[in-house]
């Protein structure tokens, strides 16, 4: 039987030495806030039954938001929803094989973030 | 560009395309529900409540989260598969997931029509 020779190819998987590039950022942080979102799916599908249910849960509700630790989950969660929004878009088009040159998926990695953080800022000013 | 022919149960083709059917039917309803939150501006618990006990809002909203449980099911099976080596322990989690999200369905069924 012939020897398998298996070629050593460098190979680094060291978190903390890993610099990704910006396309990368989008995509590590789109399954990040993917996650998250799902992590906290009872605590959303609580608020909105309690916004809906009575004028009293509805008060509940609202008590929620003036509170420091549900203001920063949710925060993080406005952040999820609008990241997980716009890399989506980015990768619905790359789908569609529109920017799919490294120049133009570079560019589009960084309108996800000029786009998404400032909006993240707007709805944190208007909902918390 | 590589021409290959696709063979076998297309599972994975079938739910390649569900994510992103998925994700086209949340993004307009996020379009959609912003444009009539924005205009009808509900401050208060009745027209808040209002707003979603119209039957069209009701349905659409629903549609939303059966499309948004699908869709999790998908990348949360995804991130399993790449993270989670022992098959007992990833079998495992992918029937939490499914328990959890069909839970998560028929609460969201619950909210809505007890409107």
């Amino acid at each position: 039987m012939a020897e398998m020779t298996i070629k050593k190819r460098p190979k680094n998987l060291d978190l903390t030495t890993i610099r990704l590039p910006l396309p990368g950022k989008v995509s590590i942080l789109h399954r990040v806030s993917g996650a998250g979102l799902f992590l906290c799916f009872p605590l959303l599908l609580w608020l909105f039954s309690a916004s809906l249910n009575s004028a009293e849960t509805f008060a509940v509700f609202k008590g929620v938001f003036s509170t420091l630790p549900a203001k920063v989950i949710l925060a993080g969660l406005i952040w999820a929803y609008i990241h997980h929004f716009c890399a989506g878009i980015r990768f619905l088009l790359l789908d569609l094989h529109v920017g799919i040159e490294k120049e133009a998926a570079r560019k589009s990695a960084a309108v996800v973030f000029a786009v998404s953080i400032p909006l993240t800022l707007i709805f944190w000013g208007v909902l918390l | 560009m590589i021409n290959r022919n696709v063979v076998g149960a297309h599972y994975g083709l079938k739910d390649w395309i569900a994510q992103r059917a998925t994700a086209i039917i949340m993004a307009l309803y996020t379009v959609i529900m912003g444009a009539v939150l924005l205009i009808v501006q509900p401050s208060t618990f009745e027209a808040w409540r209002g707003v979603f006990a119209n039957g069209f809002i009701k349905f659409v909203t629903f549609i939303f989260f059966v499309s948004l449980f699908y869709h999790v099911w998908i990348g949360v099976r995804d991130i399993w598969m790449d993270y989670v080596k022992p098959t007992g322990l990833r079998l495992t989690l992918h029937v939490l997931t499914i328990a959890a999200l069909v839970g998560y369905t028929a609460w969201a069924a619950a909210i809505l029509w007890r409107l």
